[in-house]
C-alpha cells in the first residue's frame, strides 16, 4: 500500500535543470531503502514556479522542496521518506520584507495563494502519462455527460452562457465559434487545436499539454460532438518534444480505452485525433495559415471571410481553439456555465494563465481570475523586481502586444481594458522590464522578430515592417530625426489597416505603445543622441574625468582605436 | 469504453490512490519513524495505518511520519492530532492494534484508553 507520493516536475523548465535524473535517482534510493511498496515517484507536469526548479512535492504532508539537486536525493529519501524528518535546508523559502521565511507546504506559498487554477488544475497534481489518474480527477466524465445527457445544441448553449472567450489572442467568444460551425450541414467537419504557441516568453499551452494532455483531448471530443465533427487535429510545434511525446501517449491510451475512436460510451459517436507537427513558424499560429500548413502547403494566411467555421481545413467547416481555451471546457460542462461566469469581469469570464518572464523574481506560470490587477500579478505573485530595481513597463501579448507603463499597474486585466491602452491579451505572455531596459530597443527587438517571421505574402507586412525596423535602427544608432518619428507613426497605422492577417495588423503595436507611453525616450535618442537606459551601444559616450584620472593608462591600453593620448601619469584628453 | 459505468469504476478505483495528494484531512495520524521507532517495528505499523485508513474509508485522516518523540523505550509511538481536541498518544503499537484504532478512534471518535501512554505507563 502506497503511503507517500513524491511528485517531481517533468515540465520543460525543470527537465532542463535535470529533473529526470532526480526522479531516476529517487527511484533508485527508494529501492535501496526497501520502500518501493510504500513510496511512489510521480513525474508530473509544470507546477508553475519555474524560477525555483527543479521542484519536488512530497505528499501527504505536501512538503515543497525547491532547487533540488541530484546530490540531495539520498538525504531526502533517508530523512524524509524513511524517517519522516523534513529536510529543512531544501524547503522553499518566501522572501518577506527582506527576511527569508520557511514555507514548508505548497498551499502556503505566496506564489500560489492568490491563484485560482482551472485550466492548470491538474498540472503538477497528476501523472500526465497515466490516463487513470486523469479519470480519478473526474476526467472524461464531461464527455460522458455530454454524450449521454445533452444535445449538441445544449452543449453550445452552455459554452456560450459561460462567456468563455478564446485564450489564444483575439478573445473571440468560443460558443459563437462553435455555433457558426454547427450551422453548416456537411458530411466532413474538423476540430483543430492550435498548440503553435509562438509568442516569445509564452509557455502556458506547452505546460497544459505536458501536465494535463487528456483535458485537451476530452475537450476536442466534446467540441466534435457539438458541431458534428469526427476528426480532430492538434497542431503543435516540433520544438515542444515533451508535449508531443505526452500527447502521443495520451492519444494512444484514450484509444485503447475506447475514449477516442468508434462508438464512444456506446452512443454511436465516433471521434479521433491526430497530431500534426509545425516547424515553428510564428505565422502558423494564425488560424488560416495553420490550416494551410496542416493541408501540407506552405504556411501562409488567407483572407477572411470565408471564416474557418464556414470554409476551413480541406475546404470544410472547421473550428480552431487554443489549448488553454479547450482546457477550460470539461470544467464548464461538469460545474456549469454559471460557475464559470461567476469568475472574472463583465466581459471577460473565468481565469487566465500568464507566463511571467523578464525582470521578475518568480519566473513561472500563474493562473488568476480575469480582473486581477497587474500589480497583484507582478508584486504579490511574481515577487517583484529583482535587485531592488524600479519597475518600468510590462509587455503583454508578445510581438503583437504592447508595453504597459507603471501608471496602469492597478488596471484590472481583461480583454477590453488591455485593448483600450494599446496592448492586448494575446496568449498571456508577460515580460517585465525594469529601469535598465531601453524602450526603443524593446520595440526594435519585437519588430526584428516580426520582420523575420513575416511570411511575405502581403506588401504592408513584408515591406512595411522592414521599413519600420530600418527607422528604428536609425534611431538607436543616433541618426534619427523628429520627422522619422512622424513617418513611423504614419507607417504603423498604414500597416495596421492594410496587412492581410493578424500578424501584420498587430506588428506595429510594440512601436505604437512605446511611442505613446515612452515618447521622452524616443526624443532623447533623436534630439539628445542619448539612450537614458544605457542600452543602445552607439549612443554611449566615454569621457575622461580629469578630476578622477590618475593616469594609470588602463583605458588607453584597452581602447581599440587609440582615441586616448598622453602618457603614464599624465593622461588628460580623450 | 462502452459505458459510463466502466468510467465510474476506474474513477472509484483510482480515487483513493490520488486522494493522498489533496492533503485535506482534519485528523493526522503521526507515526514516530526515527531510528528507535524503526528498530521497534514502526514501519509495519505505518503501513498498517495506511492500509486500514483506505480500507475503512477514513477519508478525513492523513498518515504521516515524524522523528524521535523522545520516549524511545515506548516505541513504536503513534500520535493522533485532531483539530480542537487534545492529542492522543498510543505507545508500543503493533500492527494488530491498528484496525481497532482506526475503527473506534478515527471513525468512532473514541480513543482506546488501554493503548494510550497513560494506561501503559501505570
Amino acid at each position: 500500500m502506497i503511503r507517500t507520493h513524491v511528485m517531481i516536475c517533468g515540465g520543460t523548465g525543470c527537465t532542463s535543470s535535470d529533473s529526470p535524473k532526480i526522479a531516476e535517482a529517487m527511484e533508485q534510493e527508494i529501492v535501496k531503502l526497501g520502500l518501493e511498496d510504500e513510496v511512489k515517484v510521480v513525474r508530473t507536469g509544470c507546477f508553475g514556479l519555474c524560477a525555483m526548479g527543479p521542484v519536488m512535492i512530497v505528499y501527504p504532508d505536501g512538503t515543497f522542496y525547491s532547487r533540488v539537486k541530484v546530490s540531495d536525493v539520498p538525504e531526502i529519501a533517508s530523512e524524509h521518506l524513511l524517517k519522516g524528518r523534513i529536510v529543512e535546508r531544501l524547503v522553499h523559502r518566501d522572501n518577506e520584507g527582506g527576511e527569508q521565511v520557511e514555507v514548508p507546504t505548497l498551499k502556503d506559498i505566496e506564489f500560489y495563494k492568490p491563484q485560482l487554477r482551472v485550466a492548470l488544475r491538474n498540472c503538477g497534481v497528476i501523472n500526465p502519462e497515466n490516463i487513470e489518474e486523469y479519470i480519478a480527477m473526474d476526467g472524461y466524465s464531461a464527455l460522458g455527460k455530454v454524450l449521454t445527457e445533452m444535445t449538441p445544441e445544449q452543449v453550445i448553449e452552455e459554452i456560450t452562457k459561460s462567456g468563455l472567450r478564446g485564450r489564444g489572442g483575439a478573445g473571440f467568444p468560443t460558443g459563437k465559434k462553435w455555433l457558426f460551425a454547427s450551422f453548416n450541414k456537411t458530411p466532413h467537419k474538423y476540430v483543430v487545436c492550435n498548440a503553435d504557441e509562438g509568442d516569445p516568453g509564452a509557455f502556458m499551452d506547452r505546460s497544459v499539454l505536458e501536465g494535463d494532455p487528456h483535458a485537451v483531448l476530452e475537450a476536442m471530443a466534446i467540441a466534435g460532438y457539438a458541431i458534428d465533427a469526427h476528426q480532430g487535429y492538434i497542431y503543435v510545434r516540433a520544438e515542444y518534444p515533451i508535449a508531443v511525446h505526452r500527447l502521443q501517449i495520451a492519444i494512444r491510451q484514450a484509444r485503447e480505452m475506447g475514449l477516442l475512436g468508434k462508438d464512444i460510451f456506446g452512443t454511436g459517436f465516433d471521434f479521433d485525433i491526430d497530431v500534426r507537427l509545425g516547424a515553428g513558424a510564428f505565422v502558423c499560429g494564425e488560424e488560416t495559415a495553420l490550416l494551410t500548413s496542416i493541408e501540407g502547403n506552405r504556411g501562409e494566411p488567407k483572407t477572411k471571410p470565408p471564416f474557418p467555421a464556414n470554409k476551413g481545413l480541406f475546404g470544410q467547416p472547421t473550428i480552431i481553439n487554443n489549448v488553454e481555451t479547450l482546457a477550460n471546457i470539461p470544467q464548464i460542462i461538469l460545474k456549469g456555465a454559471d460557475w464559470f461566469a461567476s469568475m472574472g469581469t463583465e466581459g471577460s469570464k473565468g481565469t487566465k494563465v500568464f507566463a511571467l518572464g523578464g525582470k521578475i523574481n518568480n519566473t513561472g506560470l500563474v493562473e488568476v481570475p480575469l480582473g486581477t490587477t497587474l500589480r497583484q500579478i507582478i508584486y504579490d505573485i511574481g515577487g517583484g523586481i529583482p535587485n531592488g530595481k524600479k519597475f518600468k513597463a510590462v509587455q503583454t501579448g508578445g510581438p503583437s502586444g504592447g508595453c504597459i507603463p507603471a501608471q496602469y499597474l492597478d488596471l484590472p486585466i481583461d480583454y477590453e481594458n488591455l485593448k483600450s491602452i494599446g496592448a492586448m491579451m494575446g496568449s498571456g505572455g508577460m515580460i517585465v522590464m525594469d529601469e535598465t531596459t531601453c524602450m526603443v530597443d524593446v520595440a526594435r527587438f519585437f519588430l526584428d522578430f516580426t520582420v523575420d517571421e513575416s511570411c511575405g505574402k502581403c506588401v504592408p507586412c513584408r515591406i512595411g515592417t522592414k521599413r519600420l525596423l530600418e527607422m528604428l535602427d536609425k534611431i538607436t544608432s543616433g541618426n534619427g530625426t523628429l520627422e522619422d518619428l512622424d513617418k513611423m507613426e504614419e507607417l504603423c497605422h498604414y500597416i495596421q489597416a492594410n496587412a492581410l492577417c493578424a500578424l501584420g495588423q498587430t506588428a506595429p503595436n510594440p512601436v505604437l505603445s512605446t511611442m505613446k507611453y515612452f515618447r521622452d525616450e524616443y526624443i532623447a535618442h533623436v534630439v539628445d543622441k542619448r539612450c537614458p537606459a544605457g542600452v543602445c551601444k552607439k549612443l554611449l559616450r566615454y569621457e575622461i574625468d580629469p578630476e578622477k584620472c590618475r593616469g594609470c593608462t588602463a583605458c588607453a591600453r584597452k581602447c581599440p582605436v587609440n582615441a586616448i593620448t598622453g602618457r603614464f601619469g599624465a593622461i588628460s584628453k580623450k | 469504453m462502452k459505458s459510463l459505468e466502466e468510467l465510474a469504476a476506474i474513477r472509484n478505483k483510482m480515487k483513493d490512490k490520488v486522494a493522498l495528494r489533496e492533503n485535506n484531512g482534519d485528523i493526522r495520524i503521526v507515526v514516530g519513524m526515527a531510528t528507535c521507532g524503526i528498530a521497534a517495528g514502526a514501519r509495519p505499523v505505518l503501513n498498517a495505518f495506511v492500509e486500514e485508513v483506505s480500507k475503512q474509508h477514513a477519508e478525513n485522516a492523513t498518515v504521516t511520519q515524524t522523528g524521535c518523540i523522545g520516549m524511545c523505550r515506548l516505541e513504536p509511538i503513534v500520535e493522533i492530532f485532531e483539530g480542537g481536541k487534545e492529542r492522543v498518544t498510543y505507545v508500543k503499537v503493533k500492527p494488530a492494534m491498528v484496525p481497532r484504532i482506526v475503527k473506534e478512534h478515527i471513525l468512532g471518535g473514541h480513543p482506546i484508553t488501554e493503548y494510550t501512554i497513560g494506561a501503559v505507563e501505570k
